[in-house]
């Protein structure tokens, strides 16, 4: 399978900080590749060495074959960056944003005015194109700012916690932007704290710790590598203990061999979140 | 070169945008200052004062002029940048676009020129209006654009230089309010000692006021100041050019 973004031992530090730490990524061309981890783990510096914001200390990250250190302008023609937070210029409105964006990437007039029509529409903000960035919901600021990463038809959209601070049902929608991008041939890496957007979205996903990336797999395997069921008990009323097992009999021999003092019993189907925590020790989310 | 025009103009258009939103009230705002500096200098403090011959309003009109140049084309160009950089946090959007640093630095700079060069038009108007003894010549309008480019490349420098909204505020403070005093603009640098005249000459508003006020009193033009004023210029885009490469990979 073609490889899309590689990595080699990328290390970045920030004085005594190491923000990521000798990371080998590989990541194939056309497919939702999910970045998960707590905050603070390195996703985001990441994503800012992959789209030439920040210079790493050591190793080399390629997109498309071009180093993003030494072939920086190849490397921002086929890269859409969607940040964490509002980066759109908020005192203009939608369609300023968007044609301001066109122009950085050279699009001609007729061109520009085609691609910010089709992509409103794409989005459902036609209606909103000429209101101002700041009356905008937080939802519609995050579908124009994937919009606004989109204008120039890029080969790989970063989007760097996509959903944070949205409602579910806005959540939901992005998600099927998302997919339906995905479903046009576009390579995604998204980087997400949500275990279910991760789970939900991606085909493959790596977790990342202090840095280092400490698994990678489809959520399948890696749910099944730990176990697809988990069983929960409570021990001595305070202590919940988890336990994995590969299927559903496994798990209901257990608890039927637990002793009797045993309390609240839940059996259910594991997630990646079970996955992370027996990884790392450590919840997502987790500052 | 053609890439790098319109790349240029893909700065400024979306600068441009924003002052045609807001053009009343950044003329207004960045009007307040020269007037209260006309009235209280040169009608309430001048009145009646002659200076090296001229009388004190149109030995003042020139500095004003000058020091409207300086704080509409610094401000012009580093606050905004500023606030998308620290706290709009829009700016990485420049840096990853296929544009070169020297397009986005000469972008940047250009609405600086722009708002300076419609600020001081203003005043100037009202200048040849109360002081007729002004000479607007085109030597007069080339030093004019020529501060407000040497002032807009510092704003740029000082808007990509500082970390903190604080960092701004004490350059302000340590630099611009000193030299909007200092260089010549309200009173002749001879009355001053030789040693306190050097230092001042270290500052590009002396240079800036010395010239204009030459041009628009007919003068014996100072070649030397004019040349320095351009040195600024070009030092102050150097810094620009190294901010936005300390910013980019």
């Amino acid at each position: 399978m073609e490889e899309f973004i590689v990595t080699e031992k990328l290390t970045k530090t920030y004085g005594d900080v190491t923000a990521i730490d000798a990371l080998d990524l590989k990541v194939h061309a056309g497919e939702i590749y999910g970045f998960l981890g707590p905050n603070g783990a390195g996703k985001t510096t990441t994503i800012r060495v992959l789209t030439t914001l920040t210079k790493p200390t050591s190793g080399r990250a390629l997109v498309n074959g071009f180093d993003v250190v030494k072939e920086p302008d190849e490397v921002k023609k086929m890269i859409g960056v969607v940040q964490q937070h509002v980066s759109l210029d908020r005192d203009l409105s939608v369609r300023e944003n968007l044609e301001f964006r066109a122009r950085l990437h050279h699009l001609g007039s007729a061109e520009r005015k085609k691609r910010i029509d089709e992509l409103l529409d794409y989005v459902g903000l036609t209606e909103e194109a000429d209101r101002i960035v700041d009356d905008l919901s937080g939802g519609m600021k995050k579908r124009a700012m994937i919009i606004g990463s989109l204008l120039h038809r890029p080969k790989v959209l970063f989007l760097d916690e996509p959903t944070v601070g949205l409602d579910a049902q806005t959540r939901r929608r992005l998600w099927d932007s998302i997919r339906r991008l995905h479903l046009d041939g576009t390579t995604i890496f998204l980087t997400t704290h949500y275990i279910e957007e991760a789970e939900a979205l991606c085909q493959r996903v790596g977790i990342i710790h202090r840095g280092r990336l400490i698994d990678l797999g489809k959520p399948l395997e890696l749910r099944q590598r730990l176990g697809l069921v988990t069983v929960e008990t409570l021990v001595d009323n305070k202590e919940t203990r988890y336990q994995y097992f590969a299927d559903r009999e496994a798990a209901t021999s257990y608890v039927q061999n637990l002793p009797s003092d045993a309390k609240t019993i839940i059996i259910r189907d594991s997630n990646l979140e079970d996955v992370f925590v027996e990884l790392t020790g450590r919840k997502v989310g987790d500052d | 070169m053609i890439t790098v025009l319109r790349d240029i103009y893909s700065v400024l258009w979306v600068d441009l945008r924003f002052l045609r939103r807001h053009w009343l009230r950044t003329l207004a705002t960045s009007l307040v200052n020269p007037v209260l500096y006309l009235v209280a200098f040169g009608y309430g403090l001048g009145g009646g004062i002659s200076f090296d011959g001229y009388s004190y309003l149109a030995f003042v009109m020139p500095g004003i002029i000058a020091l409207t140049a300086m704080s509409s084309s610094y401000g012009g160009a580093g606050y905004k940048l500023h606030v998308d950089r620290l706290f709009y946090r829009c700016f990485d959007e420049y840096l990853m676009s296929p544009i070169s640093l020297f397009s986005l630095a000469v972008g940047k700079t250009l609405i600086g020129v722009v708002r300076g060069l419609i600020s001081t038009v203003a005043i100037l108007a009202v200048g040849v209006i109360i002081s007729p003894a002004l000479i607007v010549s085109p030597l007069f309008m080339l030093i004019l654009v020529s501060s407000c480019f040497v002032f807009s490349f510092l704003g740029v420098l000082v808007g990509m230089w500082a970390k903190s909204h604080q960092d701004m505020t004490t350059f302000n403070t340590l630099v611009i309010l000193p030299m909007t005093f200092l260089s010549g603009t309200f009173f002749s640098l001879n009355q001053l000692p030789g040693a306190v005249k050097a230092v001042l000459y270290l500052l590009p508003l002396t240079h800036s006021s010395e010239c204009l006020r030459a041009a628009a009193l007919g003068q014996t033009f100072p070649w030397l100041s004019f040349a320095a004023l351009l040195g600024f210029g070009l030092l102050f885009f150097a810094g620009c050019m190294w901010a936005l490469k300390r910013a980019s990979v």
